[in-house]
């Protein structure tokens, strides 16, 4: 027995507290806990929900959890300084894709005149926001404010909101650093909202529209108030979702707890993905349990499933809505993490002009696929994981990839020429003075 | 007291003595029945009388108007409810009838055994990993973790229970030596009085996060003795139900008869003795006033410090399923309504039952 090279990874701290907002891609937490994944690596985890996405975040900072369900923004913005200043990495990108947005019933009853029909007599997907500019336009000249929301100013759904807003020729508002409500020069006004209020703040009438994660899209369509005009995955194919972020401190300190976290967290993303997604109807009833999404398993099924319900009746194949595993979903990519950069700078978050050398600098020390492979490898030395399911040899950047709404080509290495090729969006020197733009 | 009656056989009890005995029951009646009144049992005192052999109908007449209309008044809100509800269409689906929520209720007292049973298992796991650990190396260090699931319905209870005891416990070691001060000097207060009329509206959502702050900065320890959020609940209990004890101490306190404080003078009473044989006897009518009306205040405060602050407790079970929008969430949180109204009740008649047992006062 090679126990001596087992010893190497006890975890140093066992009773841990995680934190999770009530969403679909938290998945691998419950199912890593319910299927016993952490306690065969010696781990006794307790998951608590959390109100919103700051109280989270502040509660990993200051060590109230031990780590949690993160928005890959949120440890890059806390590292470079957005909001909070603290260091947090993640060993672990939690899943691809998941996201939609929705609009209100009224709004895409006007948006639908300007969308075309395929021969089927349905609506032609993906739905470009050309169609919502018209509504807004209209907005405008009424005088009456357009409000969206969104789930936190570093969330990807902010990001993925302004990037088919701005595709479609809406100016989504910029960020400066006096003015961090990210509505300067915006055609639509763009605010916070915790994901599982979205469908009732939409029902007020106080948003018209709004990017969130699963089910608070489906629910939307099950209560007859919003239709999800369309998912991330139409925006970017197969894009990086959620993080599992610890704080730089606690990984210092208790190297082998984050180690067995993440070998606990892989097989459960394994498991969310085998054998075609055989086991989803399992996780979704698992995930409808009140203490995880506690939302009706139907609701959770919709999206979970390989299917995602438009328009009530609506309902359309996306096989790839939520994944968990394939395409190596779980590696935490550089390139990921620099394109979250890319967006931080395009609509003022980060203030000032970054060299390419930055990014990647940035994006290293965040994102730590070091610790993953670590992980991966004992995983399947120990026969639990596949070695093909992992990029041993990855440098951890993705090939380039067109595969965006707007067909721009995104390459991680080269930020800067990114931002140029962008039409909407600070770039090169630019900067935010008062509500204007300025070069330099 | 061993009365000639009772050594004598039954047989020979005469009409005369059967009569003193029912006599001295219906004085033990009348004894309790105040006591059973405060403790929500005044059916009981009719029942009783009936049962002692006294004309029936007036007895019948006061279960009437006592229970009887009482619970006609919950059994009409009752239908009400569970007509008028299902015309409230909401987005989780129609509101919940009494027997939804009725039904709800029983969900969750299952729950809480299902989640004891995984408790078990818990352990039982742990405890063949910690033998398998030993197994191998005698010297492992070794240990039982509590449970990490999530709390059931009735865990909140008793968490929200103990936060707001905790809290009003400590608002009570303040408010009532700070109101014995202010009610015997003038100057303390007039010195207080500023401050108890600006914080006394204060509401417990805008001192939640200072508090929080300062006990995050101030209460830090590797193993604390009280969970963090527990210590946050109990402290927005605690400012924000003082008041009414303070005010009623110091008032209660400034109103003792003087010829009582003349008799302290006189006699040359220490202050302390003072305090203990005049003071607060006289005062204790008043005290307890205040006493009751700080919990209440403080318990409707706890959920809503729970509820903000997302602080174990009912509070956080009734945002939670808000979340959770499912379609049995709005049930669920009706259930957690009716829960925290009868507690409340309840905390009050025990409130009451001290104040009677302490003071013999009959006003309440």
């Amino acid at each position: 027995m090679p126990h001596i090279a087992k010893a190497a990874i006890k975890p140093e701290k066992e009773d841990l507290k995680f934190g999770f907002i009530k969403l679909t891609d938290m998945a691998p937490i419950a199912i890593a806990k319910e299927l016993g994944f952490f306690e065969d690596e010696g781990l006794y985890v307790a998951a608590e929900p959390q109100a919103n996405w700051k109280v989270l975040l502040d509660r990993v900072i200051t060590g109230e959890l031990d780590g949690a369900h993160m928005l890959a923004g949120q440890p890059l913005g806390a590292t470079v300084g957005f909001g909070t200043k603290a260091h947090v990495i993640t060993p672990f990108s939690m899943d691809l894709n998941g996201n939609g947005i929705t609009v209100a019933k009224s709004v895409w009853e006007e948006m639908a005149k300007y969308i075309p029909k395929g021969p089927d007599g349905k609506f032609v997907h993906p739905i470009k926001a050309d169609a919502l500019k018209k509504v807004v336009d209209k907005f405008k000249a009424e005088g009456k404010p357009f409000n969206m929301a969104m789930v936190f100013p570093l969330s990807t759904h902010n990001y993925e909101l302004r990037y088919w807003l701005a595709s479609g020729g809406i100016h989504p508002g910029f960020y400066s650093p006096t003015d961090i409500s990210g509505q300067i020069l915006g055609d639509v006004l763009l605010s916070v909202t915790p994901p599982p209020q979205m469908p009732a703040t939409l029902e007020a009438g106080t948003i018209m529209g709004y990017c969130v994660g699963e089910p608070w899209n489906q629910q939307a369509v099950i209560k007859g108030i919003g239709v999800p005009v369309i998912t991330d995955y139409e925006i970017w194919k197969n894009n990086p979702e959620k993080v599992f972020g610890f704080s730089a401190d606690f990984q210092q300190k208790n190297p082998g707890t984050v180690l067995a976290a993440t070998k606990a967290l892989i097989r459960a993303g394994e498991w969310l993905d085998a054998n075609n997604n055989a086991n989803r109807m399992k996780a979704v009833e698992i995930l409808a349990k009140p203490e995880y999404v506690g939302a009706d398993a139907k609701v959770i099924a919709n999206s979970m499933t390989g299917t995602f319900e438009y328009e009530k009746g609506d309902k359309r194949e996306v096989p790839d809505f939520n994944v968990f595993f394939r395409y190596f979903a779980t590696y935490p990519y550089y390139s990921d993490a620099v394109w979250y950069l890319t967006q931080m700078r395009r609509w003022g978050q980060i203030p000032e002009a970054k060299s390419d050398a930055w990014f990647d600098e940035t994006a290293k020390k965040v994102y730590r696929p070091d610790l993953y492979l670590e992980a991966a490898k004992a995983l399947v030395a120990e026969g639990k994981a596949k070695k093909a399911d992992f990029p041993w040899d990855s440098n951890g950047y993705r090939a380039p990839t067109n595969e965006f709404i707007d067909g721009v080509t995104y390459d991680g290495k080269k930020p800067n020429a990114y931002l140029d090729s962008l039409t909407i969006g600070l770039k090169g020197d630019q900067k935010m003075s008062g509500a204007k733009v300025v070069a330099k | 007291m061993s009365t000639a009656s009772e050594v004598a056989p039954l047989a020979l009890t005469t009409d005369a003595e059967r009569a003193a005995r029912r006599q001295r029951w219906q004085m033990r009646i009348t004894r309790v029945a105040g006591f059973f009144n405060i403790l929500g049992l005044g059916f009981a005192v009719p029942l009783m009388r009936i049962a002692t052999g006294e004309s029936v109908k007036p007895q019948l007449k006061e279960l009437w108007t006592s229970t009887g209309i009482p619970l006609m008044a919950i059994a009409i809100f009752l239908v009400a409810w569970g007509f008028t509800a299902p015309l409230v269409n909401t987005s989780l689906g129609a509101l919940p009838g009494p027997a939804q929520v009725w039904q709800q209720a029983g969900v969750l007292w299952a729950d809480h055994f299902a989640e004891r049973a995984k408790e078990q298992a818990f352990n039982e796991r742990q405890q063949q990993r910690n033998a398998a650990l030993l197994a191998k190396d005698p010297s492992a260090e070794v240990r039982m973790r509590p449970y990490t699931g999530k709390p059931t319905f009735f865990d909140q209870i008793i968490t929200s229970l103990q936060t707001v005891f905790a809290g009003f416990l400590f608002g009570t070691l303040v408010a009532v030596p700070l109101g014995v001060v202010c009610g015997l000097s003038k100057t303390v207060n007039t010195a207080i009085n500023p401050l108890v009329q600006i914080f006394k509206p204060v509401s417990p959502l805008a001192w939640l996060p200072i508090v929080t702050m300062v006990v995050s900065a101030l209460y830090v320890s590797a193993d604390p003795l009280f969970a963090k959020s527990f210590v946050i609940s109990a402290i927005t209990v605690t400012l924000c139900s003082l008041w009414p004890t303070l005010i009623n101490t110091a008032v209660g306190v400034a109103s003792i008869d003087k010829d009582l404080i003349n008799v302290g003078r006189v006699l040359r009473l220490p202050w302390y003795t003072k305090v203990v044989k005049i003071v607060l006897p006289s005062s204790l009518p008043l005290i307890f006033t205040g006493l009751r009306l700080s919990l209440g205040v403080g318990w409707m405060v706890l959920i809503a410090a729970e509820m903000l602050a997302q602080n174990p407790g009912l509070g956080k079970f009734v945002w939670d399923e808000f979340q959770n929008g499912s379609s049995s969430s709005l049930a669920k949180i009706m259930v957690a309504v009716f829960t925290i109204g009868i507690i409340g009740f309840l905390l009050d008649r025990v409130m009451l039952a001290f104040q009677v047992a302490f003071t013999h006062s009959a006003t309440r």
